[in-house]
C-alpha cells in the first residue's frame, strides 16, 4: 500500500516521529480543518457553477467570506438566521444548485434542525450543511459554541450521511467527494487546529473506513479530531508490546460495518474515541453493530452525560476524558477482559 | 402551456370544483383540514388556472413558476387543483392520507407530481421559496415563485427571517399570499398570538403590499398580476378569507381546522358548494 516501514498506512512520516512527542500539536504542520474546509470551496467553486455558498453571520470565522470575494453572486450570507438558510439551501437544492450551508455545529444541528429534517433530509434534497467548531473543539467559547452532540442528533434522521474527518487534507477530499454525492450531507470541522496527518494519496471514500495502522492486538475506532489521539495512543501501547490497530471512520454513516466487523474477527477488542457524546455516535454505531454481529469486549470513549466548560483545546480533552492517555487506558481495559 | 388562462367565470367554477373534491377527499380519507383548504380555494385556483406557467406532462420542467403551500396541512386543496390541472388522475385523490398513496398527509414532493417542495412543519416554505427565487435570479431564469402563508404560521420566527432575507436581495420573483381566515388550531389567531397591524409589519420589512378579498376571484386575478410584473421587491398579498369558506357550517368555525365531515355533513356541503354555482 505504502513505503512505510512501520505499520502504518497514509500517515505522514513527520507525524508519526512526532506521536509520542510533547511536540505533536506545536511543530507539525497544522491547520483548523474549518479552514481546509474553506480552500476546498473555493476550489470548488472554481470547477462547479452550481456551487454556492450560504453563511449565517460566521464567514469570516470559518473564512468562506473568501469565497465570497471570490464568487460574490454565488455567496448569501443570510446574517444571524440559520432556520432560514437551512430552508432557503433546500429551495435552492430544488432548482439544481449545490448549495453548502455553513455555520457552527451546534445551530446547524440544533437552531435549525427542523429545517434539516424537514425541508432537507425528507425530500433527500442535495444540500450540503458544514458544520465548523464540532466537539469541544471550540474550547475557549464554552458550551453554548461546543458541538458536543450534533453527529449524535444528525446520525438519528433517516438517509443522512456524516462525515467528520481527521485532518485538513482528508477534509478537503470530504467537501470534494459530497458535492459529488447527490443527497443531504452533514460536514463537521474543527474550530481548534489539528496535525496534517496525510497527503492526497489517502483514498477517500465516503462509507469506507482506512486503516492507518496494522494491529492485532485490539482495535481503535476513531473519529475527526480523535484520530490523531488514537495514533499516539497506538503508539504509546506499542512501546508496552501491543499491536493496536487504528481505524480512521471518518463516514460516522453509513457506517463502515464490513472494515469494523473484520477488525472486530482479527483483534477481537475494539475501543471507539470521538469528541461528541458518548451516546448517539460512533460509539453507538460501533456497538451497534457489534452487539449484533460479533459481540466482543468493548470500550466508547466520547463525552459523558455533561457538559464541558471553555479552556484549551488540549486541556478539554485530558479533562473530559477524550486525550490519547484515555483511550490507552480504555484499550488496556477491554485487552483485560479479551478472553 | 398544455392549456390558455382561465377568465374569471371559469376560474370560479374551477374553484368551486376544487372545493367539492376537497370536501369528498377529506370525508373519504376520514381525516385532514378542511378549514384551511377551503379558505385558500379561490387563491389556488387562480394561480393554478389563469397565473402559473406550468407543464403537468413535465412537472420538472426547470423554467417553470413554483408554487409552495407553506401551511402544508391545507394540502386537500393543492391536490385536488393539481388534479383538476391534469398532473395526475383524479382518482388518486380518494387515496388521500392512506397507505401507499402518492398524497401524503402532509405534501410530499417525492411522492406527488407537481409538489415542487415538501411542506407541513410551518415556516419552512418561504424560506424555500427565497431559496428558488434566488436561484432564478442567480440563472437569470424568468420563473415566479409564490408561496401560500398562513396566518397562525406567521408566528414562527423563521417566517420573519425570510422577510427580511427577500427584500434584502430584492427578490420581485417571489411573491407571498397570506391566508388571512383568523382561526389557528387552538382558536382565533387574535386570542392566541396576534399577528396585526400585519400589512404594516410586512411593510416595515420591505416588501410590496397588497391586500384583498381572497374570495373575490376579481380581486385575486388582479393582485397575482401586479405582483408578477411590480419590479424592485417581493410582493406580499394580504388575502382576507374565511375559514371553511363556501360550506355553511364550516365558516368561520375553528373545529374545522383539522376535523373529518361525516358523509350526511359532506353531502350537504357538496349541495352547498354546487348550489353557489348555479346561482
Amino acid at each position: 500500500m505504502n513505503n512505510h516501514p512501520l505499520p502504518y498506512h497514509y500517515v505522514r512520516p513527520d507525524v508519526i516521529s512526532l506521536l509520542t512527542s510533547e511536540e505533536l500539536f506545536t511543530s507539525a504542520p497544522q491547520q483548523p480543518t474549518r479552514y481546509a474546509y474553506a480552500e476546498a470551496i473555493l476550489e470548488l467553486g472554481e470547477r462547479n457553477p452550481d456551487v454556492v455558498v450560504l453563511d449565517a453571520d460566521v464567514s469570516k470565522s470559518i473564512k468562506t467570506n473568501l469565497f465570497a470575494e471570490r464568487f460574490p453572486e454565488r455567496s448569501f450570507n443570510f446574517g444571524i438566521a440559520e432556520q432560514n438558510m437551512m430552508a432557503a439551501a433546500a429551495g435552492m437544492a430544488t432548482t439544481g444548485l449545490i448549495p453548502f450551508a455553513t455555520t457552527y455545529a451546534v445551530f446547524a444541528s440544533m437552531r435549525a434542525l427542523d429545517m434539516v429534517r424537514n425541508s432537507i433530509h425528507y425530500p433527500h434534497l442535495n444540500v450540503k450543511i458544514a458544520a465548523s467548531h464540532g466537539g469541544i473543539t471550540p474550547g475557549p467559547d464554552g458550551v453554548t459554541h461546543q458541538g458536543q452532540e450534533d453527529l449524535s442528533i444528525m446520525r438519528a434522521i433517516a438517509g443522512s450521511t456524516i462525515i467528520a474527518a481527521a485532518d485538513p487534507t482528508t477534509t478537503k477530499q470530504a467537501v470534494w467527494a459530497a458535492a459529488e454525492y447527490d443527497g443531504p450531507v452533514y460536514l463537521s470541522f474543527t474550530r481548534d487546529p489539528v496535525p496534517v496527518l496525510f497527503d492526497m494519496d489517502y483514498p477517500f471514500e465516503i462509507g469506507k473506513a482506512v486503516t492507518l495502522r496494522d494491529g492485532t492486538d485490539a482495535t481503535i475506532v476513531a473519529n475527526r479530531d480523535l484520530v490523531v489521539q488514537a495514533l499516539v495512543a497506538a503508539e504509546h501501547l506499542a512501546a508496552k508490546g501491543l499491536n493496536v490497530r487504528v481505524i480512521d471512520c471518518h463516514t460516522l454513516k453509513p457506517l463502515d460495518g464490513e472494515a469494523i466487523l473484520q477488525a472486530a474477527h482479527e483483534t477481537g477488542a475494539i475501543v471507539t474515541a470521538e469528541n461528541n457524546m458518548f451516546f448517539g455516535g460512533l460509539g453507538s454505531a460501533v456497538a451497534e453493530l457489534l452487539v449484533e454481529n460479533f459481540p466482543i469486549p468493548m470500550k466508547r470513549i466520547g463525552i459523558r452525560d455533561i457538559f464541558a466548560e471553555s479552556g484549551p483545546y488540549l486541556a478539554l480533552l485530558k479533562k473530559y476524558g477524550l486525550s490519547a492517555e484515555h483511550i490507552a487506558e480504555a484499550v488496556e481495559d477491554v485487552l483485560r477482559r479479551k478472553s | 402551456m398544455d392549456q390558455p388562462p382561465m377568465d374569471i367565470e371559469d376560474l370560479k367554477k374551477m374553484a368551486a370544483t376544487i372545493r367539492c373534491d376537497i370536501i369528498d377527499m377529506i370525508c373519504t380519507a376520514k381525516a385532514g383540514h378542511p378549514g384551511g383548504s377551503l379558505s385558500a380555494a379561490d387563491i389556488v385556483t387562480a394561480l393554478y388556472f389563469r397565473l402559473m406557467r406550468v407543464d403537468p406532462q413535465n412537472p420538472g420542467w426547470p423554467d417553470r413558476d413554483r408554487f409552495i403551500l407553506s401551511k402544508g396541512h391545507a394540502c386537500p386543496v393543492w391536490y385536488a387543483a393539481l388534479a383538476e390541472r391534469g398532473f395526475f388522475d383524479k382518482s388518486h385523490l380518494g387515496t388521500l392520507r392512506q397507505l401507499d398513496s402518492i398524497l401524503q398527509g402532509h405534501p410530499t414532493m417525492n411522492k406527488t407530481p407537481g409538489i415542487d417542495m415538501t411542506a407541513g412543519s410551518l415556516g419552512h416554505g418561504l424560506s424555500a421559496g427565497l431559496g428558488m427565487a434566488l436561484s432564478g435570479k442567480l440563472r437569470k431564469k424568468q420563473y415566479h415563485v409564490w408561496v401560500i402563508v398562513g396566518d397562525g404560521e406567521s408566528q414562527e420566527g423563521s417566517i420573519w427571517e425570510a422577510a427580511m432575507a427577500a427584500a434584502k436581495w430584492k427578490l420581485d420573483n417571489l411573491t407571498a399570499i397570506l391566508d388571512y381566515n383568523n382561526l389557528q388550531n387552538d382558536y382565533a389567531v387574535d386570542e392566541v398570538m396576534p399577528i396585526d397591524p400585519v400589512a404594516d409589519k410586512w411593510q416595515a420589512f420591505g416588501w410590496n403590499v397588497m391586500e384583498i378579498d381572497g374570495h373575490n376571484m376579481e380581486q385575486v386575478v388582479e393582485a397575482l398580476e401586479g405582483a408578477k410584473t411590480f419590479k424592485g421587491m417581493p410582493t406580499m398579498i394580504i388575502a382576507n378569507t374565511v375559514k371553511g369558506k363556501g360550506v355553511s357550517f364550516m365558516e368561520n368555525v375553528c373545529e374545522w381546522h383539522g376535523k373529518a365531515p361525516a358523509q350526511d355533513e359532506a353531502d350537504q356541503a357538496l349541495e352547498e358548494i354546487r348550489r353557489c354555482i348555479r346561482e
